[in-house]
């Protein structure tokens, strides 16, 4: 039997990218950790905050609303005659809504999120990179990464839970829809059918883990622009990298906090 | 003013600068030639620690540079202007927020000060028009004036320009060129010029040095410079 040691596995092609990937999650981790040492210092620079805040409101806006209305549509359309095949109709309110709360609202939108504004932070950051700009911040001794990185990862951080409750909104708003179409019940009863079955318990865990989401998206953003080589190029593939390895980083935190708020609350 | 001792810049196998030593006085314009490629942007970087050197010593004000604490080092930068071969102007941003950008961060003037200054440095670069204007909205040339006028406004006491004047059509670059003068006749400031222009050098330099194969090639007066009996200067300063 042939020993395959560590340094042949290294050599390989996915021994190289698992080596990469881990090297990349090392300097972000050292990334996003300068965020909490400077965070709190002042200057706080609110208005930035702010400003970045209601950017990204609007460009996020349109996509996720469609894609919530849509997602509560067709989660509904698909699961109804299921549930009627087992004879349980009645609990397609509360069951869109325990998915779309504890679940597919949250990773949805921090998916669609991700591919929309870590995108663009990376594109935005990596152009200020290349043309100097972010050495011009340095040499007028100001703090390019608490004016430029801070602040978006704040504004990335705070949008996302009011976002994921807006998307929760809407698709149950669209699975009433089909609702409507498809089965003799009124709107006031859908209402109290969802409000009944959902708990605390449904409700928190899926907000709250969408902060943590709204920070990875930020900081991946940011840290792949920050660090943009090699002209345009390079801003490029910022951008194109931001939206991958945040896409990734999302799911894969989320199947932890999914196994973490099971047990918590069980 | 400055002195750098014995500095090594190397990009991997790629040896930019080796073995620099300079020494600038305060109040000094001095010029820096060279050829593409040999070094002359990496070496103001280095001054001003936007680069970390490989080894060698930068002192600005009899400060050592090199391992300062980024909070002195911050000090030390509200003092330093810094003109960027690419102007570096912040895109999303108006002329005028971009001049009023390090003044709001770094010194407490009231608005009308901050007008007064941003109006000012505007007429010295003769861009009054441009003040509501976006820096993609402006020339390659009318970029360079700005990000002069940006470099000034915080009034520092070391200027390293970056090729001030490339780009722009000879009577502009004179009125920089006498700009830089100025500067340096009212308000003492120390400079370092990178510059291509040989009328612009003629103009502002005191002293000349011409970097080649990562080395200081030579280093004296401008007259003198040009009158050398070299192929690689006579080539370089005869037009
Ligand atoms: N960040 C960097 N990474 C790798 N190599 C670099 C980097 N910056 C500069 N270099 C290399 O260092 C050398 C000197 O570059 P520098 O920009 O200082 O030239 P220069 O003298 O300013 O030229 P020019 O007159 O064209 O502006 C070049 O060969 C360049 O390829
Ligand atoms: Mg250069």
């Amino acid at each position: 039997m042939k020993i395959i040691t560590r340094e042949e596995i290294l050599r390989t092609n996915i021994g190289k990218s698992l080596i990469n990937f881990f090297e990349t999650i090392a300097d972000l981790s050292v990334f996003s950790i300068r965020f909490f040492k400077e965070a709190f210092l002042p200057p706080y620079e609110l208005g930035e905050v702010r400003k970045h805040m209601v950017e990204l409101g609007v460009k996020t806006f349109p996509i996720v609303s469609v894609a919530g209305f849509i997602i509560g549509l067709v989660l509904a359309m698909q699961s109804q005659p299921v549930l009627l095949r087992f004879g349980a109709e009645s609990f397609l309110p509360s069951m869109v809504a325990l998915s779309v709360v504890r679940e597919l609202g949250p990773v949805l939108t921090a998916l669609l999120f991700a591919g929309r504004v870590s995108s663009g932070i990376g594109a935005e950051l990596g152009s200020m990179r290349v043309t100097e700009q972010i050495d011009a911040m340095e040499v007028s001794a100001i703090n390019p990464y608490k004016y430029l990185v801070v602040t978006r990862i704040i504004a990335c951080t705070l949008i996302m839970p009011i976002l994921t409750m807006y998307v929760n909104f809407l698709a149950i708003m669209g699975s009433y829809l089909a609702v409507m179409l498809s089965m003799n019940m009124n709107f006031e009863l859908y209402i109290n059918s969802v409000v009944n079955s959902l708990q605390f318990s449904d409700l928190f865990p899926g907000v709250a883990k969408t902060l943590i989401f709204g920070f990875i998206v930020g900081a991946v953003g940011s840290f792949k622009g920050f660090y943009a080589e090699n002209g345009t190029v390079g801003v490029g593939r910022a951008s194109t990298s931001a939206v991958v390895l945040s896409s990734l980083l999302i799911l894969l935190v989320d199947t932890v906090l999914v196994k973490v708020t099971v047990l918590l609350w069980k | 003013m400055v002195e750098v001792v014995k500095l090594n810049k190397s990009f991997g196998d790629l040896s930019v600068l080796e073995d620099i030593s300079l020494k600038i006085e305060e109040g000094e314009n001095v010029v820096v030639f060279g050829r593409s490629g040999s070094g002359k942007s990496v070496l103001l970087k280095c001054i001003v620690r936007l680069l970390k050197p490989d080894s060698g010593e930068v002192f600005i004000d009899g400060k050592k540079v090199t391992n300062m604490k980024l909070k002195d080092l911050n000090e030390l930068r509200k003092q330093i202007g810094f003109l960027f071969q690419g102007a570096a102007l912040y895109d999303s941003m108006t002329v005028r927020e971009n001049l009023e950008f390090p003044l709001i961060r770094n010194f407490n003037f009231t608005e009308s000060e901050r007008e007064t200054k941003v109006k000012g440095v505007l007429e010295k670069v003769s861009l009054e028009g441009a003040i509501d204007k976006m820096p993609a909205e402006l020339s390659g040339g009318m970029k360079k004036r700005i990000g002069l006028a940006r470099t000034i406004i915080t009034e520092p006491k070391l200027i390293l320009y970056d090729e001030p004047t490339t780009g722009l059509d000879p009577i502009t670059s004179k009125e920089i060129s006498e700009l830089i003068i100025e500067l340096q006749k009212d308000l003492k400031v120390t400079s370092i010029v990178v510059t291509h222009d040989l009328i612009c050098a003629k103009i502002i330099a005191d002293r000349a040095i011409v970097l080649k194969d990562a080395k200081v090639m030579y280093e004296g007066r401008m007259d003198e410079i040009i009158k050398m009996e070299d192929e690689f200067l006579k080539d370089f300063f005869t037009v």
